[in-house]
């Protein structure tokens, strides 16, 4: 029982930094692409990039819930 | 491992072992994409020819190899690095690549093998010892018990009243576990050899051994081309005396050196794994056709994966090539 509040808790907290993050990398993405419509491929490529970086975050808590769920 | 059905395991799983050292299903696959890559670079270099146009297999690898050059002279800005980089972050590149899609192929994970069966036995005999230990603690506790609970003029009527009375009712109840242990046991035995099943393949960088290889590797390598570049002067930035702010900053450095191994590890290593979780997971809930969407952005996160990877290790080839004074 506690264990499992445990990787409800580390997904549920865990995701809302990644989250936020995601959705401002791409909003000022689009602002960039808006402003800059020729530079779109450089600027989604870097966005998708950055937006790797900050899904990592959320997997690292992934990760954790599953060890706690399966080891 | 669960009773739904699900087989999830987050380690990679035992096929045999060689002289001690378990053999995965892990390391099976990516020996085999080791091999196939192998096959592909003899095949390019026996089909090479000079040509301006080229055609057919050479075309595919000039494409490889000119957009991953390009990709690391975008960084480094500088043909010598670029050179000296190439190499290693392409064969990253290449390796993670192949490893992720490989993982994505129908059969790996569904295709199911017996691992060697005397880790099974051993488990049961294992089981076998432990129910004979749970016997005896079982046995030698009683008596401490009622020495305890019993007041000292009771000792001695109770002691061989608790003997003759206790280890009858006492031994069948034991006994019985005992029994129904060894019976587990060997019911284990019979239904390990159906049920004790490991998947035949397993993606090569969704086991976290793996990663972590790849990781420190990397780390490593930014080690060797700082003092390629830099020489000894390299050890300024991580022990530096000049000030305590400075030799804080250097402790730092140290500390974030080794907390980036961690993360180039788990960030492979989550998101080729979670993958894997969901797909097992999707399928398990709809058979066809609901998968497929899942599969398409399973081959799109093995692409950015490897390429974040191979990004990012040029990324710090070349901070760690850099001095203090020519960043700009």
């Amino acid at each position: 029982m506690s264990t499992e509040f445990a990787i409800a808790f580390v997904m549920g907290v865990g995701s809302i930094g990644p989250a936020l993050a995601i959705g401002m990398l791409v909003a000022r993405g689009l602002d960039a692409i808006g402003r800059n419509p020729e530079a779109a491929g450089k600027i989604q490529t870097n966005m998708i990039l950055g937006a790797a970086f900050a899904e990592a975050i959320a997997i690292y808590a992934l990760v954790v819930a599953l060890i706690l769920k399966f080891v | 491992m669960s009773a739904s059905g699900l087989h999830i395991s987050i380690s990679a799983e035992r096929l045999f072992t060689i002289g001690g050292m378990g053999f995965t299903n892990s390391m099976l696959s990516s020996l085999i994409v080791s091999a196939l890559l192998i096959v592909f670079a003899v095949w390019v270099k026996l089909s090479l020819r000079k040509t301006n146009k080229p055609t057919g297999v050479q075309n595919f690898a000039e494409f490889i190899v000119e957009s991953l050059e390009s990709l690391v002279s975008s960084v480094t800005n500088s043909p010598k690095r670029t050179a000296d980089f190439f190499p290693f972050v392409a064969s990253f590149f290449l390796i993670i690549l192949c490893n992720n899609w490989f993982g994505l192929l129908p059969g790996v994970g569904s295709i199911s093998v017996h691992p060697a069966t005397e880790e099974a036995s051993l488990s049961s005999i294992q089981q076998m010892v432990n129910s004979g230990i749970v016997v005896h603690a079982s046995t030698a506790e009683e008596p401490a018990t009622t020495i305890n609970g019993a007041p000292l003029r009771v000792i001695e009527k109770t002691d061989t009243q608790g003997e003759l009375g206790t280890v009858p009712e006492n031994s069948v109840p034991v006994t019985e576990e005992a029994a129904s242990h060894a019976a587990e046991g060997s019911l284990a035995e019979e239904t390990a050899e159906k049920a004790e099943t490991a998947p035949l393949f397993r993606g090569g960088t969704a086991d976290l051994n793996a990663t972590i290889a790849l990781g420190i590797m990397s780390i490593f390598l930014v080690q060797f081309f700082g003092f390629k570049y830099l020489g000894v002067a390299y050890l300024g930035k991580f022990f530096n005396f000049s000030s305590p702010i400075n030799f804080f900053v250097g402790f730092l450095e140290l500390v974030s050196e080794m907390s980036r191994i961690i993360s180039f590890a788990f960030r492979l290593f989550g998101n080729v794994f979670a993958g894997e979780v969901l797909l097992t997971v999707i399928t398990f809930l709809a058979k066809i056709v609901v998968p497929m969407p899942f599969y398409g952005l399973e081959v799109f996160v093995g692409f950015i994966q490897a390429l974040v990877f191979a990004m990012l290790s040029v990324v710090f080839f070349n901070m760690a090539t850099l001095g203090h004074g020519e960043e700009h």
